[in-house]
This record gives C-alpha cells, structure tokens and sequence, in this order.
C-alpha cells in the first residue's frame, strides 16, 4: 500500500553555492507497509521521523527516490494529480491542527468542502464519522472548547472524511497524558481492523508500537536501520539502539551501585551478570531452579519483568550467576539452548 | 451658537466620515490581497516567488515611509488625473487610500503570521490547493487579527483626514483649522476635537466588537 524506495531527502541551507551545509535528513529509506496493516516507525527526536512521514504524502518532496501509494507513484504526479491522490491519504498530527474558527462540524467537512461535495452529502459522511469517534453530542462546539483527546478525535474524523485508504498519523498521541494516549490508540486499532485502512504512524514512544502496532522500522540519523515484527522487536532487537529503546521501556537497567562495580574481563574472582532475555515456552519453564539443579549455579536476580506485547509474553531478567567459571559457562550454554538470549554484562567481584 | 455653525460642523463631520470610508473600504480592497500575496510569496510558502516577494516588500515598505503630510502634496498630479481637482473630500481620499494601503497590507501580513504551520500543513495534506487554503484556512484564522488591522487603520484615517484639512481636504481637520485656529474660535475647535475622539471611541469600540465575535481561541 505504501513503498518507499530508496528516498533520499537532503535540506540545503539558504548560503547558495557549496554543499557543505546540507542537512540529510532520510539517506536511501526503503519501507514498504501492507495494505491493511499498523506500522510504526520510532526513533529519537531528529532522527528524520517527521521527514520520512511527510515524503509520504510529498508535504515534503523527496529529494531522490519514489514514492508510491495505492499504486500510484506520488513522485510522478502533477499537483492537480497529487492534490486528488491526497485525498486518498489522511493524517492526523501532534498538534491536532484544527481549524479555531471552525466548529467540530465545520471541521471534519473541510475536507469534503475541498473536493467540491454537496452540503447534504458532506452532513452524510460527516454525522456517522462524529458518531464514531463519540462526539456527535460536540458538533457545534468550537476546537478551544474541547480537551486534547476529543481535539485528536475530530483531527481523526476528519482524516477520515474523505474515505481513505492510508491515514498517517505524526506522533499523534505525543501531546496527550497517558490514559488518552490509550483510548486515541483503541480508536486507531479498531478503524485499522473496521475499516482495513492502513496506518503508517512515527513515534518516539515504545507503548504505541507496543499497543497497535504489527511492524515496526527503528530510525536513526535518517537511515532506517531495523525493520520487524513488533514481537520480535520486543523480544530481540537488532540493533544496539532498538536494544536502548527496549531497555528505556522495560525500564530494565542494571542497578547504579552494581554498574560502578561491573568490570569488563573476567578474571579469578568474579562472577558475570547476564541480562536474560526470554519469551515464547521459555517463561513458562522453571529455568532457573533447574539452572541450579543441572549446572550447579546459583543464580541472584538483580531484577526482573515479564510484559506482554500483543499476543505474546516477553520476561526480562538481570541475574548474578555464581560458581566456577567453567560452571557459569556451563550455564550460559544451557540458557541458550533453551532459546534465552544471553547478554554479559560485565564481572562483579566475589563478595565472599 | 448659530444654526448655520452647527450645520457647518454637521457637513464636516459627514465629510470626516466620508473620507474614512471611502479610503478604508479601497485600501482594504487592495491592501488585503497585497498582505496575503506579500505572506504566500515568502519562501517556503504555499506560492513562494521569493523575487515577487522582495519586490512587493520594498514597494510597501516605501509607502510606509513617506510621511503624510509629504505623500499628499507630492501626489496632487495625479489626484488631479484621478478626480480632476487637489482640494475637498474626493481629492483627500486619494492620498489617504494611498497611504492605507501598504499599512492594511503589513497589519494583514502580521495577522497572518500568527496563523500556527500545521493548519497550513494540514490543509496541504488534505489536498488543498494553494486558492483553497487561503480562502478556507489563512482568512478565516486570521480573521480576529484582520479586524484588529482594520480598526487600527480605521483610527489611523481618522487622524490623518483631519491633516488632509490642512490643505483644503474637508472635514473636521478643515474645520478646526479655518474657524477654530485661523479665526480664534475656541468652541469650534473644542467641538471638533470633541466629535473626533467620540469617532475614535466609536470605531475602536465596533472594531473590538467584530474582533470578539471572530475570534474563537
């Protein structure tokens, strides 16, 4: 529905002539999204998130590369073309982006009114839309009179107005507190599953791509550098910066004291502590207890999380593993086995 | 106080009246379209012409500043051409539209800029075509601060008829000048003033009025 085929986008700064201040802002993105189906692109601020959402619908004109939705090649179009393509595609902002001096009605026609729609057809499409996103009662209300989650709500109706096939949404839940956040990603999944409209969406929060997303592309200094099922992002992430996001999420991060204690090499007297990634059959298996029965390790839990991200269980662990180093060797080897991701921290001195 | 005088002072309050309208409702005509073209000429704007932009930014920046009193005189020729005559109420408006107009277009171009980008982007991303976002978005957001615009330049012409009478323009300037100044006739004087800061109150008040009514924030 959309691809994305080696976009490039590059801002030069307004000194005409050497390129040596050019900005670039999204090099050689490849990115393609089913129809029917949530993608979720995440990344830092300034990562080029914005850029990459906005050469989709040319808000911003790639400066290589193309573009095409619904089978349309978007970079080819002239701007009747495009302005006609648009309509195909709606989006919804951070900032809602409505109209003050409109009311919620008169909103969520505009872009009905643009396509030259009769007053009766446009009261049509626009009175189920409102009824959808539970403010049919706010039709005559102005944008300042609501809260920022019934303003997202009326951005979404009105994305929706002109029936389309993608709807692009720009941290669209940035700006709202967390229990909003929820119900604006609920409204997304069911018009995704209602209405099979795909979504691209950019973010910078992990519980979005965790709530509603089926795949998700991690960006970062305007490359996209991963590319997965969220399941499997959530459980083993690629890249060193997927595994920062995951960790900044699950909020797993060894204990100051003990990171002041990690020392990189192994020597005599220490122990390594491992943080121990597992989902699937893994977390339901009594690992641990049978760590110590077959290897003779003892194992301390620094700490510890189990998360269920969509339909599966992902369980994080950080852990000491005490006993001879050929032992917690031994242990390591058992835990992979098992289909647990590994991953030395460092080495702690011998307490004893 | 003759009955003559306070016709006289009637006449010339219609006269004021009559240049301010006349003057604000042309160089509203002109000066609107001239700030929203000197905002969606910027670069980077929906019709960027970044040259036409320049262009038409010196031009109303040289309206800007010619003073009045200067403007008036160094245009009789071609208020002559245009009305056939230099002096009275016709020939006044005539500098008064002129000098309007870049101001109208400035105070419009400011109200656009308090327009927020993502109603521009987001009407962009609807398929909006340039004509389509500035008759359904710039306008209508901007509206509020248009009227304010409108308002200031409204008091403004009031202010500067009354120089216009300093050259036989008319109105209550002309008024205060020939009887209240040139004759030593303090009433008049006082009655002119008088009528001319209730016009102002007037006109600030409707103007505030409209701007409430507009202004939906």
């Amino acid at each position: 529905m959309i691809e994305l085929s080696n976009v490039s986008k590059t801002y030069f700064s307004n000194t005409r002539g050497s390129g040596s201040n050019a900005v670039h802002a999204l090099k050689n993105a490849n990115l393609t999204v089913p129809k029917g189906t949530i993608h979720g692109v995440i990344g830092l601020s300034g990562a080029g998130k914005s850029t990459l959402i906005r050469c989709v619908n040319l808000l911003e004109r790639p400066t290589s590369g193309s573009v095409t939705v619904d089978g349309q090649e978007m970079t080819r179009l002239s701007n009747a073309a495009l302005n006609r393509a648009r309509h195909r595609i709606g989006m919804i902002f951070q900032h809602f982006n409505l109209l003050t001096t409109r009311t919620v009605f008169d909103n969520v026609a505009l872009p009905l009114e643009l396509m030259g729609q009769k007053r009766h057809t446009v009261r049509d499409r626009v009175i189920p839309l409102l009824e959808m996103v539970g403010l049919a009662d706010k039709a005559n209300q102005y944008p300042a009179q609501l809260s920022g989650g019934q303003k997202q709500r009326v951005a979404i109706a009105r994305a929706l107005a002109s029936k389309p096939q993608v709807l692009l949404c720009d941290e669209a839940t940035s700006a709202l507190d967390p229990q909003t956040t929820s119900s604006i990603l609920e409204l997304l999944r069911d018009i995704n599953q209602q209405l099979g409209i795909t979504i691209l969406l950019i973010t910078h929060e992990m519980e979005v791509v965790k709530s509603i997303c089926h795949r998700v592309s991690l960006i970062s200094d305007g490359e996209l550098v991963e590319d997965s099922e969220v399941g499997d992002f959530f459980t083993a992430p690629r890249t060193q910066l997927g595994r920062e996001f995951l960790n900044d999420f699950l909020q797993l991060t060894p204990p100051k004291e003990l990171i002041e204690r990690l020392l990189d090499a192994p020597s005599e007297n220490t122990h390594p502590v491992v943080r121990l990634t597992f989902s699937g059959d893994a977390v339901s298996t009594p690992l641990i207890s049978r760590l110590a029965r077959e290897c003779g390790v003892d194992v301390s839990i620094l700490q510890a999380k189990v998360e269920s991200i969509q339909e599966r269980t992902l369980g994080l662990m950080i852990a000491e593993l005490l006993g001879t180093p050929t032992q917690t060797q031994q242990a390591m080897t058992y835990l992979e086995s098992h289909q647990l991701q590994v991953e030395v921290l460092g080495h702690v001195q011998r307490n004893d | 106080m003759s009955s003559a005088m306070i016709d006289l002072i009637l006449q010339a309050t219609l006269d004021t009246l009559y240049m301010v309208a006349v003057s604000g409702l042309i160089s509203t005509l002109v000066g609107l379209p001239l700030g929203v073209m000197l905002y969606v000429t910027r670069p980077r704007q929906i019709l960027a012409k970044p040259v036409l932009n320049q262009a038409l930014s010196i031009v109303t920046n040289i309206g800007r500043s010619i003073p009045f009193i200067i403007l008036m005189v160094a245009i009789i020729p071609f208020t002559r051409m245009l009305v056939g005559t230099s002096i009275g109420i016709n020939a006044a408006s005539v500098p008064l539209t002129i000098a309007a107009i870049p101001f109208v277009a400035r105070l419009v171009e400011g109200a656009l800029n308090e327009i927020s980008p993502g109603l521009i982007e987001a009407a962009q991303a609807m398929g909006a075509t340039p004509w389509q976002i500035i008759c359904k978005v710039l306008i209508p957001e901007a509206r509020g601060g248009i009227m304010t615009g409108l308002t200031i330049t409204a008091v403004t012409l009031v202010s500067y008829s009354a120089m216009a009478g300093a050259v036989g323009g008319g109105g209550l300037g002309d008024l205060g000048i020939r009887y209240g100044y040139n004759r030593f006739n303090p009433t008049i004087m006082i009655i002119t003033v008088v009528i001319l800061v209730i016009m102002v109150q007037a006109f600030q008040s409707l103007g505030d009025y409209l701007v409430r009514k507009s202004d939906r924030k």
